[in-house]
C-alpha cells in the first residue's frame, strides 16, 4: 500500500487495553487528527487481568483504570463508553453505532473476545468472568458461597480457583481435556499445577465433561454431580468477529490481517484478542488472548498510520498466571505437540522441530526475562540459533547464554 | 495523603498526591502524571514503570522486591543504583515528599 498523509480521522472499535493503547499510541505518535473510542461496556478502559487476581480479594474498582477521565481530555481522546457498533459500510467508510452513522478515515477493530459458551444444560445459572461488571458479580456472590465449581481449567478458571481457596471456600475444577491449560503449557507445567492446586485443597476433575448446571451445583456425563452453590463459566473465549464477518472481511478464528496488522481493506486494521495474524516466528496465523499482543499491536499500528511504517509486526509474545503464590510466566507459545525438555532450575524448554518455541517458568523471572531477550534476538537474527543442539550443549540453562 | 514529585526527563517536576497503600506507579496514573507506561498494571512482567529514586529517599523506599532486578534489566532506558519498578514502591506516611526521577523512555 503506498503510504498517504495519515488519516484525519481514526475510529477505535473495542476500549479494551488493545483499544486503549492504540489511542494513546496514537498521540504518542503526534498524531494531530480526531480520535474517537467506542466502547461496548460503560465506564472508562480498565485492565482485565486483575480480574482474576487482586480485584477477586480487593474489589477496588478504580485501581483498574487505565488512565483517568483527565487523561482523554488532555489527549484529545473522545471515549464513547456504552456504546456498541453494530454494523461497518466499508464503501461509505462509516460506522453504524447507538442510531447514529460514524464515519471514519482508518477503523481499527480492537473487539477482543467474548466467553464459549458450550452446550450444557443449565448453563445460564453459570457466572463468568470477562468484565467488571461480571467480576463485581461474582465478588458478590463469593461472599455466600461454600462450594464453587470452576467449568475450565486455564488461567482465569484456575486463578479464581485459587483466590477462592484462599478465601476458605470448597473448590473443584472441572476440565474436559486431562490436563490443566492444555492449550497453553506443556504437559508437565500441567502436571505441576495440578499438583500444586491439589496441594492447597482444590478438587480436580479431570477428563470429565460438565453436562448440567443446576441449584444444586454441576452433574458430569457420568451421571455423577457435585455440589455447588456457585459456578463459575471459564471454558475458553471466542474472538468477537461478527461485526468484521458482516462487513466481509475474512475472517479464520479472528479478523484476518497481514504482518503489518492490516485487513484486505486497506482502511481497517485488526489488533489484539480478536486478531489473527503472521507469527513473526513461524509466519503460521494465530491469535493471542493476552496484554502483550494487545499493546504491541496497538504501538505497530500507531506507528504505521503516523509515519507509514510498514515493517513487519515482529515482538515475542509472553503471558502470566498468578495461581496462589505461584507465578507462570511464559515466553513464546508452543503448540500442544511442542516436545518439552525440562531444565535443572525447573524451567520448561519447548521445541518445535529443532527450534525453541516456548520457554515456561515458575516463579523465576530471571531466566524468563532472559528468554524474553534471547527470542527477541532470535527474531530479528534466525542466525542467532535457539536450536536444541546449542541449548543442549549448555545443558539447556539460558543463563548460560 | 502522601505527596509524591515526579521529575520528568526535561527536568520539569509534577507532585500528586496519592493514598497510602497506593504504589508509586498507580499514583501517577490516577493523577495523570506521563512517564509511566505499566503495561502489565503492576503484576511485575514489564519494566514499563521504571524510575529512579532520589538518593535521598532510597533507604526509605528500601531495596528492590523479589525479582525486580530480573525485570530491570529489560528497562528500555539505563538503571543505576537508585533503579525501581515504581509499581513495587507502596506509599506509607514516611514516603511523604518522595521524590523519583522518570527516565527518557519506557518502551
Amino acid at each position: 500500500m503506498a503510504w498517504g498523509p495519515p488519516p484525519a480521522r481514526v475510529v477505535i472499535v473495542g476500549a479494551g487495553q488493545g483499544g486503549f493503547q492504540a489511542a494513546a499510541s496514537l498521540r504518542q505518535e503526534k498524531f494531530e487528527g480526531e480520535i474517537l473510542l467506542i466502547g461496548a461496556e460503560e465506564g472508562l478502559p480498565y485492565q482485565r487481568p486483575p480480574l482474576s487476581k487482586a480485584y477477586l480479594k480487593s474489589g477496588d474498582a478504580e485501581a483498574l483504570n487505565l488512565r483517568p477521565a483527565a487523561f482523554f481530555e488532555k489527549n484529545d481522546v473522545t471515549l464513547r463508553p456504552g456504546t456498541r457498533v453494530t454494523s461497518i459500510d466499508r464503501d461509505a467508510q462509516r460506522v453504524q453505532a447507538g442510531g447514529s452513522e460514524i464515519p471514519y478515515d482508518h477503523l481499527i477493530l480492537a473487539t477482543g473476545t467474548s466467553n464459549l459458551r458450550p452446550t450444557i444444560e443449565g448453563l445460564d445459572r453459570a457466572l463468568d468472568l470477562r468484565t467488571l461488571v461480571d467480576a463485581q458479580r461474582l465478588r458478590v456472590a463469593m461472599e455466600d458461597a461454600e462450594r464453587c465449581a470452576v467449568i475450565g481449567g486455564g488461567f482465569i478458571g484456575l486463578e479464581f480457583a485459587a483466590v477462592a481457596r484462599g478465601l476458605g471456600r470448597r473448590v473443584i475444577v472441572a476440565e474436559a481435556s486431562d490436563r490443566l491449560m492444555a492449550r497453553v503449557v506443556s504437559p508437565e507445567m500441567s502436571a505441576r499445577f495440578a499438583d500444586k492446586h491439589c496441594e492447597i485443597g482444590t478438587e480436580l476433575a479431570l477428563g470429565r465433561t460438565v453436562t448440567s448446571v443446576s441449584s444444586g451445583g454441576i452433574a458430569f456425563d457420568d451421571g455423577t454431580e457435585m455440589p455447588a452453590d456457585l459456578v463459575l463459566l471459564a471454558a475458553g473465549v471466542r474472538p468477537n468477529d461478527d461485526l468484521a464477518r458482516e462487513a466481509g472481511l475474512a475472517c479464520d478464528n479472528g479478523i484476518v490481517v497481514d504482518a503489518t496488522l492490516l485487513t484486505a481493506d486497506p482502511a481497517i486494521s485488526a489488533l489484539g484478542d480478536c486478531a489473527a495474524f503472521p507469527d513473526p516466528r513461524t509466519g503460521r496465523m494465530v491469535r493471542l488472548e493476552s496484554v502483550q499482543a494487545a499493546t504491541d499491536h496497538a504501538r505497530a499500528v500507531a506507528r504505521r498510520l503516523v509515519h507509514g511504517t510498514e515493517d513487519p509486526y515482529a515482538a515475542v509474545p509472553w503471558f502470566w498466571s498468578d495461581q496462589a503464590d505461584w507465578k507462570l510466566q511464559i515466553t513464546g507459545f508452543g503448540r500442544p505437540q511442542d516436545d518439552s525438555v525440562r531444565t535443572e532450575n525447573g524451567a520448561i524448554l519447548r521445541f518445535d522441530g529443532e527450534v525453541l518455541s516456548a520457554v515456561e517458568t515458575v516463579n523465576d523471572a530471571k531466566t524468563h526475562m532472559k528468554s524474553r531477550r534471547l527470542m527477541a534476538a532470535a527474531l530479528t537474527d534466525p542466525g542467532a540459533g535457539l536450536v536444541r543442539d546449542r541449548l543442549a550443549s549448555v545443558g539447556y540453562d539460558l543463563l548460560a547464554l | 495523603m502522601i505527596k509524591v514529585t515526579y521529575i520528568h526527563p526535561d527536568g520539569s517536576e509534577e507532585t500528586v498526591e496519592g493514598r497510602e497503600g497506593d504504589s508509586v506507579m498507580s499514583t501517577a496514573l490516577a493523577q495523570g502524571v506521563d512517564g509511566i507506561v505499566a503495561e502489565c498494571g503492576g503484576s511485575m512482567m514489564c519494566a514499563t514503570c521504571h524510575c529512579h529514586v532520589d538518593p535521598d529517599w532510597t533507604d526509605r523506599t528500601g531495596a528492590r522486591k523479589d525479582g525486580e532486578e530480573d525485570m530491570l534489566e529489560s528497562a528500555a532506558s539505563p538503571v543505576d543504583e537508585f533503579s525501581r519498578l515504581s509499581c513495587q514502591i507502596k506509599l506509607t506516611p514516611e514516603l511523604d515528599g518522595l521524590r523519583v526521577r522518570l527516565p527518557e523512555e519506557q518502551v
